[in-house]
């Protein structure tokens, strides 16, 4: 499968097991979803459980609360994560803290799927990676897949999850993997072992982080797309990187990433969202706080860069496998 | 060169500021018996001219008259007056106490105690209530749920049943039909619209009613629910009480100049309803009909309240300082209380000796039940729920960093 198939299968699965679980968003329905993430599932479960919704995002998260709070399972569209900013507040103020302020007497065991990240010419709102934005937030989850193994078994997750799930989905890798290299064809997710994904009911479980590439010089802590950069970034360099995929943003699996600094002595975060104040200083922070005496060199970050998502400038903004390896030197060489 | 004098910018002002009388004319008041009552399954279209009215029943004799009086016993009404009155002692009690500084803040809901109580008697077990911070007469009204109970949250005490987490009056009675209260304005109203979709998703009867004041129109999450209870058919009644003031703004800087609130509503689609707020009788009889409506499957309405924010916003609010001192005496809609009561009286079902036994009765409840709750602490006292417990409902079950977390502050 393809992530997009992946995606679609989760939830395919999801509404066949739970009648409580209902998919909706803008063009979700009938049509199947800008991204076909969605194709087919109103034709075989009805316009009852997976429907279109107005184009309001505050509208789409705040009736989600309101059907999880009923007892239903919302797993909600926002068509990109660029356009989530309309529900904020609901998300924030609302979702997040709905168990917390009634000291459980109400909850909203909701997912919001949002399509992410560049490196598709999608210019300044079609490119964001707002993470930072949600795993700040108090009583949410913040998730993120990197292959279509890991996409279907960690929505599934999602939605039988009982907290509010923010489910990040890097559109540059519905398709197949993408390393950086936008002047070499793109491979289809076929040819790689993850897009190996089972048709039935199965989870990848939260808080749990991936060692995606095991190495012994350094350890990389990236998640999305920057994990294939980060694996060409370690072969192009020869450098023995570890990558950790950390999967679930937050709350997260803590001991995975402190044992590889522990091992490796030396750490590289990785990202594609603007550096300062985003979730890089949280992971760089962490790792300063536990592996402090472990350390053989300061903590690198590769992150975009503090401006808005230019288009023209993809690549230049993209950081790319010769950005992450320069930074791998640094470190190798402090 | 132009034409034209220079532009100027709007901005609308009450008649009434501190020293001056307000013009009560801008609200368009219908005498009592004169709105037409539609029947449940009226196109919203054809409900433009009754949002731009006013459905009131009791006229000036406290008689009940006109379509929309509804054929109900007097026990159902003796026991609305009682939940009024009750509600409004426990209003000044709670105000005194906050003074007393044995709460920390309150809100009263001063001349408005009709809308939720009367409203609530309309609905059903197992409809959810989607309430402002202004709807206490939502759980007066019931018999069930204990008065020390709620004196509990307001002081925040080891009693309180959500554990100190939010500030006085934003309750949570699941079990009572009252969904959670935010101090974020207006996301409650699409919530209670999400709500009411998942009850017809899954086949249900149960409706939700949906609240909001003046003010919080404004707000997008207003224009939200509008949408999306239209373009779904939602069962959900839109309650928006028009109280005239959002803290200090007058309802015509929330929209209201030469229009209505009701008037959104059938802009987007929804039967809509513009009622005396002021009347018990009106109040009961509109949200019979609405949800009735709901529960028939025919759809959303939408209901504007018109009455008056008698009291102070908050224990924090000072009116004096932006209306008249005594703009409530010259509201003409009056007293929801005066007026039942004096109904009442005119049908021989209630007296003056039975109300002001009863108005004792009540005070003597309400001394008991802050004198109990005053046994479980305050927020003064030091008698809360623990520190160990803020860490607990952030999550369903408690992550690793909040148990480190936890740690920390307990020194483990």
């Amino acid at each position: 499968m393809t992530m997009i198939q992946a995606l679609r299968s989760a939830m395919d699965v999801m509404l066949a097991r739970d009648d409580n679980v209902i998919v909706y968003g803008q063009d979700v329905g009938y049509f199947g979803g800008v991204f076909r993430c969605t194709e087919g599932l109103q034709a075989k479960y009805g316009s009852s459980r997976v429907f279109d919704a107005p184009i309001s995002e505050g509208g789409i998260v705040g009736s989600a609360i309101g059907m999880g709070a009923y007892g239903l399972r919302p797993v909600v569209e926002v068509q990109f994560a660029d356009y989530f900013y309309p529900a904020y507040d609901q998300i924030v103020s609302e979702a997040a803290r709905l168990r917390y302020r009634s000291a459980g007497d109400f909850s909203a065991p909701i997912t919001i799927r949002m399509p992410c990240g560049g490196g598709i010419y999608g210019g300044q709102t079609h490119s964001q990676s707002p993470e930072a934005l949600f795993t700040h937030v108090c009583g949410i989850r913040t998730v993120m897949p990197s292959n279509p193994y890991d996409a279907k078994g960690l929505l599934i997750a999602c939605i039988e999850n009982d907290d509010p799930v923010i489910f990040l989905e890097p559109k540059r890798l519905y398709n197949g993997p993408f390393d950086g290299h936008h002047e070499k064809p793109v491979v289809p997710w076929s040819s790689h072992p993850t897009s190996e994904v089972p048709e039935g009911h199965y989870t990848v479980p939260l808080e749990s982080a991936a060692v995606f590439r095991a190495g012994r010089d350094l350890t990389v802590l990236t998640y999305g797309t920057m994990v294939w950069v980060s694996e060409c970034a370690a072969r192009e360099s020869g450098i023995d990187a570890e990558i950790i995929d950390l999967r679930s943003l937050w709350p997260l699996d803590l001991p995975t990433l402190v044992d590889s600094v522990k091992k490796t002595g030396r750490c590289v975060v990785v990202h594609e969202a603007t550096r300062t104040s985003g979730f890089g200083a949280e992971l760089a922070a962490l790792v300063q706080e536990h592996c402090f005496y472990h350390l053989e060199a300061p903590i690198e970050r590769v992150a975009g860069w503090d401006t808005p998502y230019p288009h023209a400038q993809e690549w230049a903004y993209f950081p790319g496998p010769d950005r992450v390896a320069r930074a791998m030197r640094r470190v190798m060489e402090a | 060169m132009s034409q034209h004098q220079p532009l100027r910018l709007h901005v609308p002002e009450p008649t009434g500021r501190p020293g001056h009388a307000t013009d009560f004319s801008y609200l368009h008041l219908s005498p009592a018996g004169q709105a037409r009552r539609p029947p449940v399954d009226v196109a919203p279209a054809d409900t433009s001219d009754l949002a731009y009215a006013l459905v009131r029943v009791l006229d000036d004799q406290g008689r009940a008259v006109g379509p929309w009086a509804p054929q109900v016993d007097l026990a159902l009404l003796r026991r609305g007056l009682r939940a009024m009155m009750k509600t409004r002692v426990y209003d000044a009690r709670m105000l005194i106490a906050q003074r007393q500084k044995k709460i920390s803040f309150y809100m009263q809901c001063l001349g408005e105690e009709a809308i939720a109580t009367a409203h609530a008697l309309a609905l059903q077990p197992g409809d959810m209530c989607f309430p402002t911070y202004r709807q206490q007469g939502l759980l007066l009204v019931r018999d069930d749920i204990d008065l020390v109970e709620m004196i509990c949250q307001l002081m925040s005490n080891e009693r309180d049943p959500i554990k100190g987490r939010q500030l006085p009056v934003l309750y949570s009675y699941k079990r009572a039909g009252f969904f959670t209260i935010s101090g974020n304005l207006a996301t409650q109203f699409i919530q209670a619209v999400g709500w009411a979709m998942a009850s017809a998703i899954k086949g249900d009867t149960k409706i939700a009613s949906a609240w909001i004041g003046d003010g919080s129109t404004a707000e997008s999450d207003f224009h939200t629910a509008l949408t999306f209870a239209h373009v779904y058919r939602a069962p959900v009644i839109l309650n928006v009480v028009n109280n005239q003031w959002a803290i200090s703004s007058f309802q015509a800087i929330a929209g209201g100049e030469a229009t209505t609130f009701a008037a959104r509503g059938v802009g987007c689609g929804i039967a809509s309803l513009r009622v005396d707020g002021n009347d018990f009788l009106a109040v009961y009889a509109a949200s019979c009909w609405a949800a009735e409506r709901a529960r028939s499957n025919l759809g959303p309405t939408l209901i504007e309240w018109v009455s008056y924010r008698a009291g102070a916003h908050s224990t924090s609010d000072d009116p004096s300082r932006y209306r008249p001192a005594d703009d409530w005496a010259h509201f003409p809609l009056g007293d929801p209380i005066a007026r039942l009561k004096a109904h009442l009286i005119a049908l021989g079902a209630w007296t003056e000796a039975e109300h002001e036994a009863t108005q004792k009765e009540l005070e003597a409840q309400l001394a008991a039940a802050q004198k109990e709750a005053e046994r479980y602490g305050m927020l003064t006292d030091g008698h809360i729920p623990s520190a160990a417990s803020m860490f607990e409902d952030v999550y369903k079950e408690l992550p690793e960093h909040l148990r480190r977390q936890r740690q920390e502050l307990l020194g483990a």
